[in-house]
């Protein structure tokens, strides 16, 4: 309520997951072997895939342009290795659906130096130049979101962007790779914010990070060159703080309204090993060949932060690092909202952050649900402040419209937070997904029926 | 070398892992000790009066299940709170084969015809406490005075009434201190009612023991603080207004809090989830209601105690709550409008 509103360095409700970070925080990033083959997506962010601009037979060399953006909401895709390409074939996605793919054969022995582009300098780069450069090293949201960078940092014609954020709070239990990128990029991430300062217009910028990585905040303060307006927040551990919105009104006490983006209230918010890879990518005009990635959970043997190339097989990943007899379950991304695999033959994508197998002993979830009790759980965990209970009973009535007219269901950022707490194990935010999906699909032939 | 075939799964794949019957057992265990009191204070009867509705609310709970070839729903430890619950509500010299009717439309009726755990509207132990109150109106308000000397080597009468029989009362019979007060206008010290030396219903007599167990569950979090703390807030700022101005006519307000089941009620009763609203707002208007209307009954009612019905009352409005009053949704203004 209005009247008790003290800014607390954190936003409203929330959850409190056991961290599981201990066990790869310490261990520094260490590269991965190249595997054989390659296999590259075509469809990995978000927007139209990109277009292949290479031939079956032909030689590329790492960093070569093997496939350009498909379009204003895309980007292109670099060769992450030198090699041959194979073959051009459809190749599954996590998403189950199959997307058009390279297959990329390494050369054995080859030096693996990196193809050198354009530069482009931070001090005399217009704003444009530098969106363009962050388009053609095709850089996507790395913190699993896989957004086109480019497109997020244009600042709309009338808004002004005040102050960009970055967001190095990894809320999600196991992975580390942001807490690494910190402690050991920070050259990276500052010249990074010097071109998304440049870009976006934005006076200061604040890297907000949560405590329990206070050892890359104090890291970071004593880094933070000469000059530029960058201030470091600590933010107390809370899931799911790593959510745009829950950031800046961690950071700002500022509500985003409701359907809108950060810049409403005048931030930009990007993560912050998206910030070190364009600090990294932008001043050799080079394009995005690897990420660095949480290869973790207690079916793993060889727990760590791998940098990897971008395109390699999940299977190949796993028999590196050595997994368990009896996994069950690997996930990509978080335990919160990562992915289930259901097929190993799918590749390391941009917006993969972590790998997580799981024996059967691990999974937790009970296979049995009891009918809501209407015990409030959800409703003190969301952090949107929505009534889950009720729009799951909602959901059960398939009344998808009074969902999204009466309570907000659009406003869902689909976080987890009420099926992690619910006693009745009732999968509130899988419903939660499919009404969203019904109510936007409802929505778009409403839409076609005005137009025609 | 890598196993074939991987289960999916949709996330979060982590849960907190507590689960509704872990709640249900925990408010189980909250209520041992309202039961060990009651048996202390009042013997063998009250001992037998609990023991039937819980018997009766288990057994028909299990037998409804049987009959529409559902699973039993017994092991989720709700039919034994509503069994406890009514017994802990009923005087402790009721006769048993009532307290076993009682339990049986507890469940029958005030839950199972709704759908079962989840779906109630009433709380259903207090459904049940309403249909026993129509029904023997004199056995209900017949009270057994507490600490009896031979309370646990005699069992009353009354209580092994043969089924279907009026019950005989033994000479004595106590009279609770809300009655006391309203007809006789006698009061009763505030010690005695915070430590159960008083006669009242098995399980309402002692505040204390009953607070605790509420304690105890709200710092395991699995109640709302809210209701009872509406509940007893504003029972206690009506009746200390009223006392404020008339002191003669109007009892204290920690006398109003400490005596007949408003306790019990708060701690136990009107907490129940599923008949209770959701959003930290709603509960505060659903506990004052509650409150509010105890007051309104006791004093201006034709009955000395007013609880349960405040409760079933607040338990019928409590889907309204909740459609009116709902959380103010990040990013948007706070609206109040029925849906």
């Amino acid at each position: 309520m209005a009247f008790f509103n003290f800014h607390k360095n954190t936003f409203k409700h929330g959850i409190h997951p056991p961290e599981s970070k201990d066990e790869t925080n310490k261990l520094p990033i260490k590269q991965f072997p190249f595997p054989p083959v390659i296999i590259l997506p075509m469809a990995q962010h978000i927007g139209a895939p990109s277009q292949i601009v290479v031939r079956e037979g032909q030689e590329v060399h790492r960093g070569q342009l093997l496939a350009k953006a498909g379009g204003y909401v895309s980007v292109p895709l670099h060769a992450p290795v030198s090699g041959t390409i194979r073959k051009i074939a459809n190749v599954p996605t996590i998403s189950g659906k199959m997307s058009q793919g390279i297959f990329l054969e390494a050369f054995p022995s080859s030096t693996q130096e990196v193809l050198e582009g354009e530069p482009i300098d931070p001090e005399t780069a217009t704003p444009e130049e530098i969106l363009q450069g962050i388009q053609d090293a095709g850089i996507v949201g790395l913190g699993g979101a896989a957004f086109p960078t480019h497109v997020k940092l244009k600042v709309p014609d009338g808004k002004k962007c005040e102050t960009l954020i970055i967001n190095g709070v990894e809320c999600e239990p196991y992975l580390t790779t942001d807490h690494r990128v910190m402690l050991e990029q920070e050259n990276d991430i500052f010249t990074g914010i010097k071109y998304l300062l440049k870009s976006t217009g934005a006076k200061k910028a604040i890297i907000g990070i949560e405590s329990n990585k206070q050892d890359a905040a104090d890291y970071l303060e004593k880094y933070i060159p000469e000059g530029l307006p960058v201030s470091i927040k600590v933010l107390p551990v809370k899931y799911p703080q790593g959510a745009e919105k829950m950031l800046v009104t961690a950071i700002l006490g500022e509500e985003i309204p409701s359907g809108k983006l950060p810049i409403e209230v005048g931030v930009v918010v990007v993560n912050v090993a998206t910030t070190a890879e364009i600090g990294r990518l932008l001043p050799h005009g080079q394009g995005i060949q690897e990420r660095v990635i949480t290869i973790t959970g207690p079916g793993v043997k060889k727990k760590g932060n791998y940098t990897i190339p971008i395109g390699t097989p999940l299977r190949f990943v796993l028999e590196q690092v050595g997994v368990d007899e009896e996994i069950s379950e690997v996930y990509m991304g978080g335990p919160m909202m990562g992915v289930a695999v259901s097929n190993l033959n799918i590749s390391i994508v941009k917006g993969t952050s972590g790998i997580l197998v799981f024996t059967k002993k691990d999974v937790k979830r009970s296979p049995k649900t009891y009918p809501c009790i209407k015990c409030g759980a959800c409703v003190d965990a969301c952090p949107i402040l929505l009534n889950p209970s009720k729009l799951g009973i909602l959901a059960k009535f398939e009344a998808y419209d009074e969902m999204a007219s009466n309570y907000n269901l659009m406003d869902c950022f689909e976080c987890g937070s009420c099926s992690y707490v619910c006693p009745s194990h009732i999968p509130l935010v899988q419903y939660f997904r499919l009404s969203k999906q019904i109510v936007r699909k409802r929505e778009a032939i409403k839409k076609e029926k005005v137009d025609a | 070398m890598l196993k074939k075939t991987l289960d999916i799964s949709s996330s979060p794949h982590i849960v907190k892992g507590r689960s509704t019957e872990d709640i249900m057992r925990n408010v189980v265990w909250a209520l041992l000790p309202v039961v060990f009191f009651s048996v202390y204070a009042f013997g063998l009867n009250a001992l037998l009066v609990i023991f039937t509705a819980t018997l009766a609310s288990v057994l028909t709970e299990h037998l409804l299940c049987k009959l529409s070839k559902k699973e039993t729903t017994v092991n989720d430890y709700s039919a034994i709170i509503t069994g406890i619950l009514l017994g802990l509500s009923l005087p402790p010299s009721f006769p048993l084969w009532m307290a076993f009717v009682g339990g049986v439309i507890g469940i029958a009726l005030g839950k199972y015809i709704f759908g079962g755990l989840g779906y109630n509207v009433f709380n259903p132990a207090l459904v049940a406490r309403a249909v026993l109150q129509a029904a023997f109106p004199v056995a209900i308000t017949t009270w057994y005075p507490a600490f009896l000397v031979d309370r646990f080597t005699t069992i009353s009468k009354s209580v092994l009434t043969f089924p279907f029989m009026e019950p005989q009362y033994d000479a004595i019979s106590g009279a609770t201190p809300l009655a006391a007060f309203k007809f006789d206008g006698v009061s009763t010290s505030t010690m005695e009612l915070a430590f159960g030396q008083v006669s009242g219903s098995a399980g309402e007599t002692c505040a204390i023991i009953i607070a605790l167990g509420g304690i105890y569950l709200i710092a395991r979090n699995m109640m709302s603080w809210r209701i009872p703390a509406a509940v007893l807030l504003s029972a206690f700022i009506l009746s200390g207004i009223l006392y404020l101005f008339n002191s003669e006519l109007y009892p204290s307000p920690s006398f109003m809090i400490l005596s007949g089941g408003l306790m019990l009620g708060a701690v136990f009763m009107a907490t129940d989830m599923v008949s209770s609203p959701i959003t930290p707002l709603g509960l505060w208007v659903y506990g004052a209601i509650i409150g509010i209307l105890t007051i309104v009954i006791r004093i201006w009612g034709g009955l000395s105690e007013g609880v349960m019905y405040s409760i079933l009352l607040a338990n019928a409005i409590s889907p309204h709550i909740d459609s009116v009053i709902k959380n103010r949704v990040y990013g948007t203004k706070r609206k109040i409008k029925a849906a």
